[in-house]
């Protein structure tokens, strides 16, 4: 069984040092002062030349900050953050940009080697072909947009898909060669003011993805942003814009992953997406920031707005998530279905061990004709981890025939966790149909007696059961992500039973 | 009785039924055969007023009422049974206070004097007999926890107490076992009669061995390809759909 | 400290001005205890939408109304229902021996008012004022309840409560604080009844209940107020091991209100049926709001609540399981479910799960539609006209859950209200 097997792998490699990718990355780096001020929102909009335009939006965003109150409202616990101790800029330092790979500071090309992602397209090129070292599975090419520390470093693969008209790049550098298109859609789904830390990342966000796919384009590659936190005392606020013009459709992959490190780190990111008629945008993300150590020190704080606008008739979002790290997670992809016939799905895993803790969810607003939403909730709790899901479906008086499928439901490993659901239901129309279910359950000793029974080892077989709980979800992921997120199910709860 | 002119039916834009003509006299029993997916359910939802058909063109009269004007009550009262395949539920409901609640709206509707409990007691029961069915079963929730038998039987309690002019069978032989079929084979020859016609859509020849029909439809690509007498059954259970609309 | 909105700092100058005049004026605990809830009233208020327990139901708002003094009292007699069983009857939140009937009962019933001096450990035993605002503001203004004590062992048969409200020109709040105590292996049946006239008024009723080893309490609730009425009730109960509560409540009147619900399963094995049915008219806002805390191991919980909505309303259900890390073996299932009827009604429901132990198993559902189509063209394929058919469907989703009342008495007491609501709604 090849999936016990990788399980079991994976598993002997993690006990040698636990989070595998907390290592650092010694590479020259410029920083801007500590604190958070106008004049810092000036320098990284002076940093990246932007035109005057955005830098007004910055500034508004910044004024907008200012006057809001950090929430607490979440079922998460954190100490106050000190908003001013921690760099708002810091990137690795780069005389002119890297025309191509081998303009890339080695040190960086290392560091995403280290992390198993392919930057070479030559290498990946050579595995297709049928190299002696293909993988078994043909595996299609995989754009990647590579971002250390808020700043994009390398995009593969832009001169292939700019063949289709697709646009794939940094979006400091959509700023300048698309500006129209940005300013059409920037802000336009998670406007300045929506939430505090939305106004925040507005203020001050130095990087990100920037995706159009042209009217009936089928994006013909994954496409994929791999974040990486590597220096100290920053935080992170990478902003994503993703456009589906009209019958087009597009597959997006988010990985993440930071250093071990005993500070918390903010990671506040907003991603924004936008299907037009017909269009088809797929948005899979597997996190695993540093999620601390066992006594809860450490740890990224990942809070994080990501909305999509389906906006166009029969459009159609699916928002697939995998968060076994961050030592507090706080977000909820969201759907707002406007068009007719308009489609939006959130799957999620979300494991909270050791001192995690996890606040998260999904809102599907249903504002057109014959919308269609689901939601399949996985919440995986170990060790003293808090698991809340959150989730909204509203229906708005007009939005007929609306129909939304919620399952949601808890698996417990020990008696120190928690596991919470509350869902928020509010329906205005008639002739919507609204469908909720939850369950808590937990690892059985006849499970684990049955599986070891028949040769599996303790870790073995919980990896095993919680993958078959978190089955559905992760049957939504791509090919790529699928295999990663198995093996990180696995690791995450490792020493978690027993 | 009822007169179908080419009717074209569609559900959420999908052509199903594609010219369909048929004339029922009174007294008549007419059988439908076809493969799956050939209209067979649509015909008896549209006869029937079910949401969700629409028709793009065609007509059909009914004792020279035009029948897709009137809603589904007003085509029951009109003399209309539907004996539906997979009858639904309905939870908390009491059987005996449909039944009779059933009775009365019909016979109302016909200008008929209503049944009061007693009344109703005494019809339902007799043929309740008839058909094997519990007295208890009066007091159970409609369909509610009913095998498919006791749902069929179901079924043709109502159509005998309601005494229809034109029975539309969809498929009521599906599933059931020979003691079932042969009292839905019962009640409708039991009410067979010069006023009394029948519509039996079944996919097997088996029922129609017990009802036996007076003209046998082959219904494919949603229109009627063929029309035979009663041994049309037997011969397309010997050859298949295939080469009968061929 | 938030500003006190207009309404609750009027409650507030109410309480405080009739305070020395209120009954136990003279009783050191009762005073600090109502002192401690006016301490809790004044940090809290009355909550508006930003408070999460309120989020539905904007309290404030509806409390900026005009109301009448406390400690006045209606001459009129009004005209009661007849009674099936021993009946305690209340006007305006005033005990009425003489128009109760309470001849043959073989436990103790008094008025709270007359038996003050010896309620000192149980008053407040069961409900907290704090992060309540109705226990709250029926602790700074009670004047009298109903106070029933069960001796172990002993089946204490079916008891009545009604209370009946009175027109008056400016409108009258009262605010019975009821006080049921079942020893072990007791049992009794509730049937309550709240009625009143088409004008406004304020009922506040908090129940402090205590259900002791192996006891049962079986509670029946008939909310019938008056169309303008508002109904803000807090029911708290504690049930000891193997013990068990079950509670229907059915919710047909009043312009707003808002059913509190808490149970607490403190000993192993306690047992809590919660159900009901709000029928929810034009220009009415009913709100159910529980919570069921799973204090120890091996307790069952079942909670099955329906909604229909006619008109321009508001349906809101919040039902929350708590089960503690030391509640293992918990076996909990809730099931809200919501049929509207009409294109102006809405409903929010929050069905909300804490669980902190592993090896229980605990589920809710919850679900909110129309008439299913399919069972309503089955009705109208027979002959019946769509609005009967309407009605036998509305009248199905009600009625299941009556039927499910296992107490005989109470199931009889309510069997006739579903029908007639649904004429009068259409």
């Amino acid at each position: 069984m090849p999936a016990v097997t990788e399980t079991l792998e994976t598993v002997q490699a993690a006990t040698e040092g636990g989070y595998k990718w907390g290592f650092e990355t010694d590479i020259a780096m410029e920083f801007a002062p500590k604190g958070l001020n106008e004049d810092i929102v000036r320098f990284i909009s002076a940093k990246k030349n932007e035109p005057a335009w955005l830098l007004e939006w910055r500034l508004k965003a910044f004024a907008i900050w200012q006057r809001m109150e950090e929430p607490r409202w979440a079922a998460v616990s954190f100490p106050p953050i000190d908003y001013q101790d921690a760099h708002y800029y810091a990137a690795p330092t780069q005389k002119v940009k890297p025309k191509s790979l081998d303009e890339v500071d080695p040190e960086l090309l290392l560091t995403y080697e280290k992390l198993g992602i392919p930057l070479r397209e030559q290498a990946i090129l050579a595995g297709v072909d049928g190299a002696p070292d293909t993988p078994a599975e043909g595996r299609m090419p995989v754009a990647v947009d590579a971002v250390f520390d808020s700043v994009s470093v390398a995009t593969s693969y832009k001169e292939r898909l700019a063949k289709d008209g697709i646009i794939f790049c940094a979006i400091s550098e959509a700023v300048h060669e698309h500006p129209d298109l940005v300013r059409q859609y920037l802000g336009s789904v998670v406007p300045q003011g929506d939430n505090y830390f939305a106004a925040l990342n507005s203020a001050v966000f130095t990087d990100g993805s920037f995706v159009y796919i042209p009217k009936g384009v089928r994006c013909p590659m994954e496409l994929s942003t791999y974040f990486r936190i590597n220096a100290k005392s920053t935080g992170q606020f990478e902003r994503t814009l993703i456009i589906a013009d009209e019958r087009s459709q597009v597959s997006y992959l988010e990985g993440c992953t930071a250093p071990m490190r005993d500070e918390n780190q903010l990671h506040a990111a907003v991603v924004e997406l936008v299907a037009l008629d017909d269009a088809t945008i797929k948005y899979s993300t597997v996190q695993n920031w540093y999620p601390g150590d066992a006594e809860g020190r450490g740890g990224i704080y990942n809070f994080v707005t990501k909305r999509a606008a389906c906006r166009g008739a029969r459009s159609k979002v699916s928002w697939t998530q995998v968060e076994t790290g961050s030592a507090i997670t706080w977000k909820y992809p969201s759907c707002i279905l406007q068009g007719d016939d308009s489609v939006g799905e959130f799957y999620s895993v979300a494991i909270t061990n050791n001192r995690q803790q996890a606040d998260t969810g999904t809102k599907m607003f249903h504002i057109g004709k014959n919308t269609r939403s689901t939601i399949v909730s996985k919440g995986i709790s170990a060790g003293y981890g808090q698991n809340t899901y959150r989730g909204l479906v509203r229906i708005s008086p007009k939005a007929h025939g609306a129909r939304n499928f919620t399952q949601c439901d808890s698996l417990l490993i020990g008696d120190r966790c928690g596991a919470h659901t509350v869902p928020y239901i509010e329906n205005r129309c008639m002739s919507a149909k609204v469908e909720h279910e939850a369950t808590t359950s937990r690892i059985a000793e006849d499970q684990l007696f049955y599986c070891r029974s028949r040769g599996l080892s303790q870790e073995e077989a919980v990896g095993m059961i919680v993958n078959g709980f978190a089955r559905e979800v992760l049957k939504e992921l791509p090919m790529e992500f699928a295999v990663e997120a198995q093996k990180l199910l696995a690791i995450s709860l490792e020493g978690s039973v027993g | 009785m009822l007169k179908i002119e080419n009717l074209h039916a569609s559900i959420d834009g999908k052509p199903i039924l594609q010219g369909l003509s048929l004339t029922i006299a009174p007294g008549e029993i007419h059988a439908i055969m076809g493969p799956n997916g050939s209209g067979k359910s649509t015909l008896s939802y549209v006869l029937a007023g079910r949401e969700g058909y629409e028709v793009t063109e065609g007509s059909v009269t009914f004792d020279g009422q035009d029948l897709l004007a009137m809603e589904p009550e007003e085509r029951s009262i009109a003399g209309i049974f539907l004996a539906f395949q997979a009858p639904v539920e309905l939870p908390g409901v009491g059987n005996a206070n449909f039944l009779r609640t059933a009775i009365n709206a019909v016979r109302r509707g016909r200008g008929e004097a209503e049944v009061d409990a007693m009344q109703f007691l005494k019809l339902a029961r007799a043929r309740m007999k008839v058909l094997n069915m519990a007295d208890e079963m009066l007091k159970r929730n409609v369909n509610v926890g009913f095998s498919g038998g006791e749902k069929k039987r179901n079924e043709m309690l109502q159509m005998a107490l309601l005494a229809p002019r034109m029975a539309l069978l969809d498929e009521t032989d599906s599933g059931l076992d020979i003691d079932a079929l042969k009292l839905v084979a019962d009640t409708v020859n039991s009410l067979r009669g010069p006023t009394f016609s029948a519509l039996v859509i079944t996919h097997y020849q088996r029922l129609l061995t017990h009802i036996v029909p007076d003209h046998v439809h082959v219904l494919a690509g949603g229109r009627i390809v063929r029309s035979g007498g009663a041994e049309l059954a037997l011969e397309l259970e010997a050859t298949g759909y295939a080469s009968a609309a061929a | 400290m938030t500003a006190l909105t207009t309404g609750a700092a009027a409650f507030l100058a109410r309480a405080e001005g009739a305070a020395p005049r209120l009954p136990g004026a003279d009783l050191p605990w009762l005073a600090q205890l109502r002192a401690e809830a006016a301490l809790a009233f004044r940090g809290q208020g009355f909550p508006n939408r930003r408070v999460e327990a309120w989020k539905y139901t904007d309290l404030a708002a509806a409390m900026q109304a005009a109301f009448g003094e406390p400690l006045s009292r209606s001459e009129s007699l009004p005209a009661l229902p007849p009674a099936l069983h021993p009946r305690a009857v209340f006007v305006d939140g005033h005990f009425r021996p003489d128009l109760s009937s309470l001849a043959g009962l073989a436990f103790p019933v008094a008025g709270l008012a007359a038996s003050l001096p010896s309620l000192a450990d149980r008053l407040g035993a069961v409900a907290s004022p704090i992060g309540h605002p109705l226990v709250a503001l029926n602790a700074m203004l009670f004047e009298d309840g109903l106070v029933i004590d069960l001796p172990a062992g002993l089946a204490g048969g079916v008891i009545e409560l009604l209370s009946v409200a009175t027109e008056a020109e400016r409108a009258p709040t009262f605010h019975p604080r009821h006080l049921l105590r079942l020893g072990a292996g007791a049992t009794l049946t509730l049937i309550e009844r709240a009625i009143g006239p088409a004008t406004r008024y304020l009922h506040n009723p908090v129940f402090e209940i205590e259900v002791a080893e192996g006891a049962r309490l079986n509670h029946g609730r008939l909310q019938a107020e008056g169309r303008d009425a508002l109904f803000l009730s807090s029911v708290s109960a504690r049930v000891a091991a193997g013990g068990t509560y079950d509670n229907f409540s059915l919710i047909a009147g009043a312009r707003l209100s808002r059913n509190e619900i808490h149970v607490a399963l403190v000993g192993a094995g306690a047992a809590a049926h919660m159900n009901g049915a709000q029928l929810i008219g034009n220009g009415q806002h009913a709100d159910t709001t529980t919570t069921l805390d799973h204090a120890a191991p091996g307790c069952p919980s079942r909670q099955t609540y329906k909604s229909v909505l006619a008109g321009r309303s508001r349906g809101v259900f919040q039902g929350k399981i708590l089960v503690r890390q030391v509640a293992q073996k918990t076996d909990g299932y809730q099931m809200n479910q919501a049929l509207l009827l009409s294109e102006e009604a809405e409903i929010d429901a929050k069905p909300q799960l804490e669980i902190y132990a592993d090896d229980v198993k605990c589920s809710h559902g919850a679900t909110v539609g129309a008439l299913d189509p399919e069972q309503l063209f089955f009705l109208r394929a027979r002959g019946i006209p769509k609005a009967v058919a309407e009605s036998m469907l509305v009248e199905a989703f009600l009625t299941e859950a009556v039927d499910a009342i296992e107490d005989e008495a109470i199931r009889e007491a309510f069997a006739g209200v579903v029908p007639g609501w649904w004429q009068g709604a259409r």
